[in-house]
């Protein structure tokens, strides 16, 4: 045992002994290759943020002070003028008002619906996995094309769901389901629901996979209720997973574009105008640049405030 | 972005340095690409007839004109050196992609525009000067005059017509027949035309009067304004910047159509029509009367036993709306005297007749209104005539005002069709802020 001492300790005095006898200049030299090397992982990804995030960041931030038509180019500074335009804008304060209101509904009826959906699936019975399968598939699919598809379902003209009602004896004709606003909305809402439950499904369901058996085990012997283990243990437990769910749907929510523009149009009568549906049409359909860059950096800046409150809460919740 | 041991110091150096200097060159770039103003650069320096080498050429055009395009570049294609790459894009989409191609100089050789929205690219420079090509054509004053007025700009020429599309109205003939009407009589009012939608409907079942886009401003403005031209009404001031929506003979055309959206008259699904199926409903032949695109007229089942007459006024008269593509060269495109050729061909009596004409769509050129295919169908020559009649109206801002589905003029037509009206004076004004905007 005696001549254990020397023999561990034979590696461990090596490489001293090594790091003793360079020169200063060899050392630096390898500090210097160390330094070259870490930039070198780095550098791709730096690149790729500098080029694809952070330049058309300050690019849009110039844009929205200056005088900036789509087809003429840039006309100089302007400033504050985009943003005065854009916040006086008629369709400015609805459409704030409609994209926090069809946030809120989405990412609670999101959540619940994908919450309820982990609960059942969660347990290795037979035919689990095939309702796992069949609850995330819509998530496969684009958004775009997931509303075009159910453009066509609502469509009062071709699709099929139209008549449906009547058939049943629920309506007089056919039912136009983007008709009124609050259809409309509802419509999409059901859209986005049927696209995205089975994803959130998914997050939840590892989450709840993560809780330890141990625990469950414990409450039952305790006397524990099925509500009481829900409330007790499950929800407390989950709360990372929800939180990832949470923070996901409330951005996504308030991004929404793609299921508005191909479903409604930001109608009828203007009343599912979401704010990047105003950054297109400030682009696209007004032609200008300026504006549209200045609404950006608006729901920029909102975006960031909201994020940072939620990791806060969050954070808050969690130490607690 | 992984681990934080690396040297963060001189990374975050090197990376502030990289933005700074791609910021540099992000701002220079940005203001030399104003350097070039609304001037239109190009312009044809070969021949009347153009150059035909073998170049490739590029070319945009909208779904609604879609056959019409495809006919004209496989008829080119097939006889000349030069070869035509068609886009087709998405007509919802179509502005949109022209803007942002605009924005980074990406437009292709050719590219077709709906006509009233051309006073705005022509404005901005985006089509090349084509005065003395197109006053060097022998036909040159047979073009059509509503197209080459609305790319017109500063007294110069940039564009012809390339698919002349005019809204009339289609009416069933089986329809009229079983409510007893005289299928050779179409109205020639619009009150007439509200009772023969009206009998038709009647007819029970799921057969229907009349249909029309109700959510669909270029819909309304294609479709509606005709019966206000047709009293002799105008619709805009001269200069476009000024609506006048609001008048006497506008407010019955609106209580027209709000009777057959509240009596369901219309086929179901007015109220929510987007435009993007508008025409497919009469094909079907369940709707008795309705205004629509004369391109459709060469696509209507064989079987279906339609007559065509005028969009009339609420007293009589008849107008119509000369819309449809006109399309230009790009002010960026290095081929101009290729694509002239393109041009130049298109406009002349073998496309015209034997292409436009035999597909049974209106031709560009009024000394060609009557021809050998005209001849054989008289609803075409009903047409045809009617280029004379109809109107191009003429707005820089014509795209945000009129076709915007979150514009002031959809709003302005459902208020008035779907609304009680009372509103018609205030959503008026805010089509004219628009207009001036």
């Amino acid at each position: 045992m005696q001549t254990a001492g020397p023999v561990t300790a034979g590696p461990r005095a090596r490489p001293q002994h090594r790091r003793r006898r360079p020169s200063w200049a060899s050392a630096s030299r390898r500090r210097l290759s160390r330094k070259v090397k870490g930039l070198a992982y780095a550098a791709p990804t730096a690149v790729f943020v500098t080029v694809f995030f952070l330049l058309p960041l300050l690019l849009v931030g110039q844009m929205s002070l200056s005088d900036w038509p789509l087809l003429a180019g840039d006309r100089g500074v302007n400033a504050p003028d985009n943003y005065t335009r854009v916040t006086d804008g008629t369709l400015f304060w609805p459409a704030v008002r409609f994209t926090l209101l069809y946030t809120v509904i989405a990412t609670v009826v999101l959540l619940g619906l994908a919450l309820l959906l982990a609960l059942l699936v969660q347990e290795s019975r037979p035919g689990a996995g095939f309702f796992r399968t069949v609850y995330f598939l819509p998530g496969a699919l684009g958004l775009a094309s997931a509303s075009l598809l159910f453009w066509g379902l609502y469509s009062p003209t071709t699709g099929p769901l139209s008549p449906l009602p009547e058939r049943l004896g629920l309506a007089d004709g056919p039912v136009s389901f983007l008709a009124t606003p609050t259809s409309a909305l509802l419509s999409t809402v059901f859209l986005v629901v049927w696209k995205f439950a089975g994803f959130y499904m998914l997050i939840l369901l590892v989450g709840l996979q993560r809780i330890p058996h141990e625990v469950y085990e414990a409450a039952r012997m305790d006397g524990a209720g099925r509500g009481q283990i829900f409330r007790s243990i499950t929800l407390p437990l989950l709360r990372p997973s929800l939180a990832l769910c949470l923070l996901l749907c409330v951005t996504g929510s308030l991004l929404a574009f793609d299921q508005f523009f191909v479903l409604t149009k930001g109608g009828p009568d203007n009343s599912t105008v979401t704010l990047v549906q105003l950054i297109y049409r400030e682009a696209f359909q007004r032609m200008n640049l300026g504006t549209a860059a200045a609404l950006s950096v608006i729901v920029l800046a909102a975006l960031l405030v909201l994020n940072a409150l939620q990791f806060r809460g969050l954070r808050r919740a969690d130490e607690s | 972005m992984g681990s934080t041991t690396g040297p963060r110091r001189p990374l975050r150096r090197l990376v502030t340095g990289a933005v700074a200097l791609f910021a540099a060159a992000g701002l220079l770039t940005a203001c030399g690409s104003g350097d070039e103003g609304p001037s239109g650069g190009g312009g044809v320096a070969a021949g009347p007839e153009g150059v035909d080498d073998g170049t490739t050429l590029t070319m945009w055009t909208r779904a609604a004109t879609r056959p019409q395009s495809e006919a004209l570049v496989e008829a080119y294609n097939a006889s000349h050196r030069n070869k035509i790459e068609l886009t087709v894009v998405p007509t919802d989409d179509y502005q949109a992609k022209v803007g942002a191609a605009a924005g980074s100089r990406d437009l292709p050789d050719l590219f077709a525009a709906d006509v009233v929205f051309v006073p705005n690219y022509t404005s901005s420079g985006l089509f090349a000067d084509l005065t003395e090509s197109i006053d060097a054509l022998p036909f040159a004053e047979h073009l059509a005059r509503s197209h080459i007025d609305a790319g017109t700009y500063e007294g110069r020429k940039h564009v012809v017509p390339h698919t002349l599309d005019l809204s009339v109205l289609f009416y069933n003939k089986d329809l009229y027949r079983r409510a007893g009407l005289d299928p050779e009589k179409p109205p020639t009012t619009l009150r007439a035309w509200d009772r023969h939608a009206r009998a038709v409907d009647a007819l029970g079942g799921d057969v229907n009067g009349t249909f029309f886009g109700g959510n669909c401003g270029g819909c309304g403005v294609f479709t509606w304004w005709p019966s206000i031209w047709a009293a002799g009404e105008e619709v805009l001031n001269e200069e476009g910047t000024e609506a006048h929506l609001d008048s006497a003979t506008a407010r019955t055309v609106y209580d027209t159509y709000r009777g057959w959206a509240e009596d369901g008259i219309a086929a179901p699904g007015a109220r929510d029509e987007t435009g993007t199926t508008w025409t497919g409903v009469f094909p079907k032949g369940k709707v008795g009367v309705m205004p629509m695109p004369s391109t459709t007229l060469g696509l209507m089942p064989k079987d279906l036993d339609v007559g065509v007459a005028p969009i009339p006024g609420p007293d009589g008269g008849a107008s119509t709306f000369v819309g449809g593509d006109a399309v230009g060269i790009s002010a960026t495109s290095d081929s101009a005297d290729q694509a002239w050729n393109f041009l130049a061909w298109s406009l002349g009596d073998e496309a015209q007749v034997d292409v436009v004409a035999a597909h049974k769509d209106v031709v560009a050129r009024t000394d060609l209104a009557s021809n050998k295919h005209s001849e054989a169908d008289p609803r075409l020559v009903t047409v045809n005539e009617l280029v004379a009649k109809g109107r191009t109206p003429y707005a820089p801002m014509f795209g945000q005002t009129f076709n915007d589905p979150n514009g002031p003029w959809l709003t302005l037509m459902r208020n008035a069709v779907f609304g009680d009206g009372s509103s018609l004076e205030k959503d008026n004004a805010a089509v004219t802020a628009s207009l001036a905007d």
